[in-house]
């Protein structure tokens, strides 16, 4: 068998709606194999997953924290991927940023001031960007691949916040252990609404989607980074500086990272420790490509993947499993995600028998 | 046996699944395809060697069943990306978080056992030479084969057709096209070889490195091992030179805190990532050797026109 | 995809009643691992203990666990599900847990909290923790009499109070046998990662160190010690079978019996909040065979262990020092349980500069 592809003359509008839910359904017959391999009830075992996190509002809010600093950092990579510009160092950018936003609450922490808590963002966002300058700076003047600069920044980022909430930045009150003072309630990020603790980091999200889909879609600047991304000599052409570019896009995902970081720290947190993320600014990264790129599927795609996390943990307690199965599950619906977006460019021709001369390669 | 030659050994066995690893991310990304799942195949490699090991109670079948793990994985990857064009960066991490689930799953019933370790083959005479002789010829065979594999390579990419014409679909998979090389098949041998060095470097950590299984036990060395292939911009030998000289960084900080050096173990952490930074910046410079070494169509994907 | 993810709610929603249906009378105790309940170390410890818990009580309870649960807003919520999904009593068994379980415990005054090592307690929020240290105090005499060198090497994770504890503990141990014992330590930053623990044992065993300890979870160090054909202790659990002639002894952690003793108090009615910090006497770690050893030091080994079972024996009793030679304890002096729970200063004999 074979499977070819056509590409579409343009892109097709139904499959762009549609694959999600293809792909949803694949993963629900082939999760559901698994999870009656395992001798479990495959319809609890999903119902767990997809819907109980949905049906209560305390759930709702904790989808809300979860998703935010995903849906932010991935904004804001996108802005970074669409100029080809490989910024996989938001961890890094996300950790400092929180860094600096935590000045004003632990060192400064005797200032109560309404200015405190939009400085603290500030700080934050300049923070980030600040840390995603050295990629940029490296990659735009010294001619250094940003991919590996970045990440290796991550490493170096998180050994700094261990020092410091070991040594210097360490609760005189909390028994040596390695955290900061917590934070005092005006330095806390508020809830959204009254109904639940999810705080303003999730509204933080939103409006960035909503304000780089804007730029992405209605400025020039939006179109410098199409044109710069697709073809550096193109933009060239059209008086568009990549060099300028590498500065824009990695500062701008990376205030965007460090917001993500001040706001987990401020809202969800209440303190700095050793370890703040779970490895957000890498499933940020999968996150935009989930969303295509586009803001506003980036807050949908940003959702589902908190959702998994949620569902994973649902399906844990009602079904009494390990986690495994579920990391095995989240996998596949991001496989079945990632393949069947596919159909929306191409057309796939299944070749069942094959008579043509084409090299085995391409046999499956 | 002096103390010189003890951290060399420790650096060694440190840096061999890195060196393995890149090795076989640089022959993927040279044909143009960019896989970030090296963690998730390194980890399924570990599993199944340690598991096969185990079962069979020869590790030399571990080797086979980690680069085949690794291979057969990789696949899953090949067909996403290559026959149905998905996203490479992003199917790249979703691998990761599937092989660290799958291998989760089958290696449960295995944390705990002690392991076989890979035995060492000794050649007579050249290990008698003082200093060199037991550090590269009284080694075990995955240290032998990541050296075969980084001459092989380098020989393959630069000195035979094949490896010219893996070049040339990394470099402009169109015009590759237009020449009469398959494109997609030639990617995805290359692919397959990446994921097979990748399983062989988690037969490595799971047979020689510390002969046991524990889940996610690859801890963040697939992502270094990405890192290498940038930093030795694309080319085999600089692999070798960046995988010890960051397994040499990390030792000596070990090395350097038992000796009593009164730096926060953090600093002292951090000096790898720094240290590969640096170089990185200094042997960049020239922009158009860089260039010239970058698969232009890395991560790009593609479809023949019929 | 949210769109039919609400359809399916409307019509999934008439199955999940069933599903939720049936309910359960017997109490509900659950747990919450910050690491895989299958890590070889401190976590699988903690779900032996839970095992045990359900044999002894099977008739009264059943249990569950979430486990890889990060430390954060996550572990809020894990802790939070498992208190609305009818747990009575749930047990979060990471340091980092603390705050988290605060919160939960707040808004769940009808629920029952014990957090593991922290030190924040509540009415219905408990704290229990286990005298690892009294272990390390044996295995330091051990190491002592076992070194030909005098030099110990400990492989340590990350210096926080209870890590430091260990530490001196062994010193401590080990210069009431040796007056001018040493110990050489190397922070590998990690709790968890086979390859830089053996790396580390590595770094120690080559600048001379003749017996090792960690207190990393994995058994690497243990293996490396195999190897080169030194000593070692084990750590968390019976390491054994990683080294079956090199293993002396290993600080196991036995969670088990106060699980067992806490949720019996907890179907009783007679829970109460405490902050528990048991000992080898009350079996929280039990200490794995002495093997590999001449009888005299297993008989000293032993008779430590008695000591300090019966009360007798407090491992930081003066006269001490700290490293830099100043007075810590008086003679006949005992340490108390406050400033061990914050400790983060050596005593004399340690050959590393602590991170500060």
């Amino acid at each position: 068998m074979r499977i070819e592809l056509e590409r579409r003359p343009e892109v097709s509008r139904l499959y762009s709606i549609l694959s999600p839910f293809i792909a949803l359904a694949l993963t629900i017959f082939f999760g559901g194999i698994m999870f009656l391999l395992l001798g479990k009830d495959p319809v609890s075992a999903l119902y767990s997953f997809f819907i109980e996190p949905l049906m209560e509002v305390w759930s709702l809010h904790e989808l809300a924290i979860k998703a935010a600093p995903l849906i932010l950092i991935a904004v804001g990579l996108s802005v970074c991927y669409r100029s080809n510009n490989w910024n996989i160092g938001a961890e890094g950018q996300f950790i400092m940023g929180a860094i600096a936003g935590s000045i004003l609450p632990v060192v400064f922490y005797e200032w109560h001031s309404p200015l405190v808590l939009p400085l603290m963002m500030l700080l934050g966002m300049l923070g980030g960007a600040l840390f995603a300058g050295i990629p940029a700076f490296l990659k735009a003047h010294l001619n250094t691949n940003e991919i590996l600069s970045s990440l290796m920044l991550v490493y170096v980022a998180q050994l700094f916040l261990d020092w410091l909430v070991r040594g210097p930045w360490r609760n005189p009150g909390g028994m040596n252990f390695p955290e900061t003072r917590t934070f005092d309630p005006i330095t806390i990020l508020p809830e959204m609404i009254t109904s639940g603790r999810a705080h303003w980091g999730f509204g933080f999200a939103i409006i960035a989607a909503v304000l780089i889909w804007f730029m992405m879609r209605y400025t020039l600047k939006g179109f410098e980074i199409t044109v710069l991304g697709q073809s550096e000599r193109a933009g060239r052409f059209a008086g568009f500086s990549s060099r300028k570019m590498i500065w824009f896009s990695m500062l701008l995902s990376g205030a965007l990272a460090g917001l993500a970081g001040i706001a987990e720290v401020s809202g969800a947190i209440q303190q700095l420790r050793p370890v703040i993320s779970p490895g957000y600014g890498f499933t940020a990264i999968i996150v935009a490509f989930l969303g295509r790129l586009n803001p506003l599927g980036i807050v949908v795609a940003g959702l589902v993947l908190a959702l998994t996390y949620l569902g994973g943990e649902a399906v844990q307690v009602s079904l009494q499993i390990s986690d495994k199965p579920i990391k095995v599950f989240q996998g596949m619906l991001l496989f079945f995600v990632l393949s069947c977006d596919t159909l929306i460019h191409y057309k796939i021709r299944m070749m069942w028998f094959d008579l043509s001369d084409k090299p085995v390669g391409e046999v499956r | 046996m002096g103390i010189f030659e003890a951290i060399l050994l420790t650096v060694i066995t440190a840096a061999t699944p890195l060196v393995l690893a890149a090795l076989g991310e640089l022959v993927t990304e040279r044909s143009g395809v960019l896989n970030l799942g090296v963690e998730g195949m390194m980890v399924m490699g570990a599993a199944c060697a340690f598991i096969a090991t185990q079962q069979t109670g020869s590790p030399y079948i571990g080797i086979l069943a980690g680069i085949a793990s690794g291979a057969v994985f990789s696949l899953l990857f090949g067909f996403l990306t290559l026959t149905l064009v998905a996203n490479q960066v992003a199917t790249g991490l979703a691998l990761t978080i599937l092989g660290l689930g799958v291998s989760g799953m089958i290696g449960e019933a295995y944390v705990g056992q002690s392991g076989i370790k890979l035995p060492q083959i000794v050649f007579p005479i050249l290990s008698d030479i003082p200093f060199i002789g037991p550090l590269l010829f009284r080694q075990d065979l995955i240290f032998y084969l990541s050296i075969a594999l980084v001459i092989g390579v380098q020989w393959f990419l630069f000195r035979s057709r094949a490896g010219l014409k893996l070049r040339s679909v990394g470099d402009s998979h169109s015009s590759a096209h237009a020449l009469g090389i398959n494109v997609i098949r030639t990617r995805y041998l290359a692919v397959m070889f990446g994921g097979g060095c990748a399983g062989l470097a988690g037969a490595q950590l799971s047979l020689v490195y510390t002969p046991q299984w524990v889940e996610n036990m690859s801890a963040g060395r697939g992502w270094i091992a990405l890192a290498l292939v940038v930093f030795a911009s694309w080319r085999p030998w600089r692999v070798v030179i960046g995988g010890y000289l960051f397994g040499a960084v990390s030792i000596s900080q070990l090395y350097a805190q038992a000796f009593g050096v009164g730096i926060p173990s953090q600093f002292l952490s951090a000096l790898p990532y720094l240290a590969t930074i640096v170089v990185l910046i200094l042997i960049s410079h020239n922009r158009r050797m860089t260039l010239i070494n970058t698969p232009a169509s890395l991560g790009k994907p593609f479809v023949p026109d019929r | 995809m949210k769109k039919l993810v609400f359809a399916l709610a409307a019509t999934a929603a008439v199955l999940g009643f069933s599903v939720q249906a049936s309910a359960q009378e017997k109490a509900k105790i659950c747990f919450v691992y910050v690491g895989s309940k299958t890590d070889g170390g401190w976590t699988q410890a903690h779900d032996i203990g839970r095992q045990e818990l359900e044999k002894a009580l099977a008739d009264k309870i059943e249990t569950q666990f979430l486990e890889n649960v990060p430390e954060g807003p996550d572990a809020e919520r894990a802790i939070e599900r498992l208190a609305r999904s009818g747990c009575g009593l749930i047990f979060t068994t990471s340091f980092g847990f603390m705050d988290a379980t605060v919160k939960i415990a707040a808004k769940f005054p009808d629920v029952k909290f014990e957090h593991a090592t922290g030190y924040k307690t509540a009415p219905n929020l408990a704290t229990y923790n286990s005298r690892f240290y009294e272990g390390r105090y044996i295995q330091g005499q051990i190491a002592a009499k076992i070194s030909q060198k005098g030099v110990a090497g400990y492989i340590a994770s990350f210096p926080i109070p209870e890590v430091v504890m260990g530490i001196n503990s062994f010193v401590t141990g080990a210069r009431t046998v040796n007056p001018d014992f040493k110990i050489k330590v190397v922070w590998a930053n990690t709790w968890f990662d086979p390859g830089k623990e053996a790396d580390a044992a590595k770094a120690l065993i080559d600048q001379g160190v003749d017996v090792l300890t960690q207190h990393t979870d994995t058994t690497a160090p243990m293996q490396v010690a195999a190897e080169r054909g030194i000593k070692a202790f084990g750590q968390a659990s019976d390491m054994i079978k990683a080294g079956p002639e090199t293993q002396l002894t290993a600080i196991v952690d036995t969670w088990g019996a106060y699980y067992i003793k806490r949720t019996q108090a907890f179907i009783d009615g007679k829970w109460e909040t405490t902050s528990s910090w048991d000992g080898l006497k009350d079996g929280i770690l039990t200490m794995a065979p002495y093997t590999n050893m001449p009888d005299d030091v297993k008989a000293m080994a032993e008779a430590t262990q008695k000591k300090i079972e019966a009360g007798e024996l407090k491992p930081f009793t003066g006269p001490l020092k700290k490293q830099d030679g100043s007075d810590w304890l008086k003679d006949g002096e005992v340490a108390e349980d406050g400033v061990l729970l914050g400790m983060n200063f050596y005593v004399e004999g340690v050959d590393d500069k602590l991170p500060q």
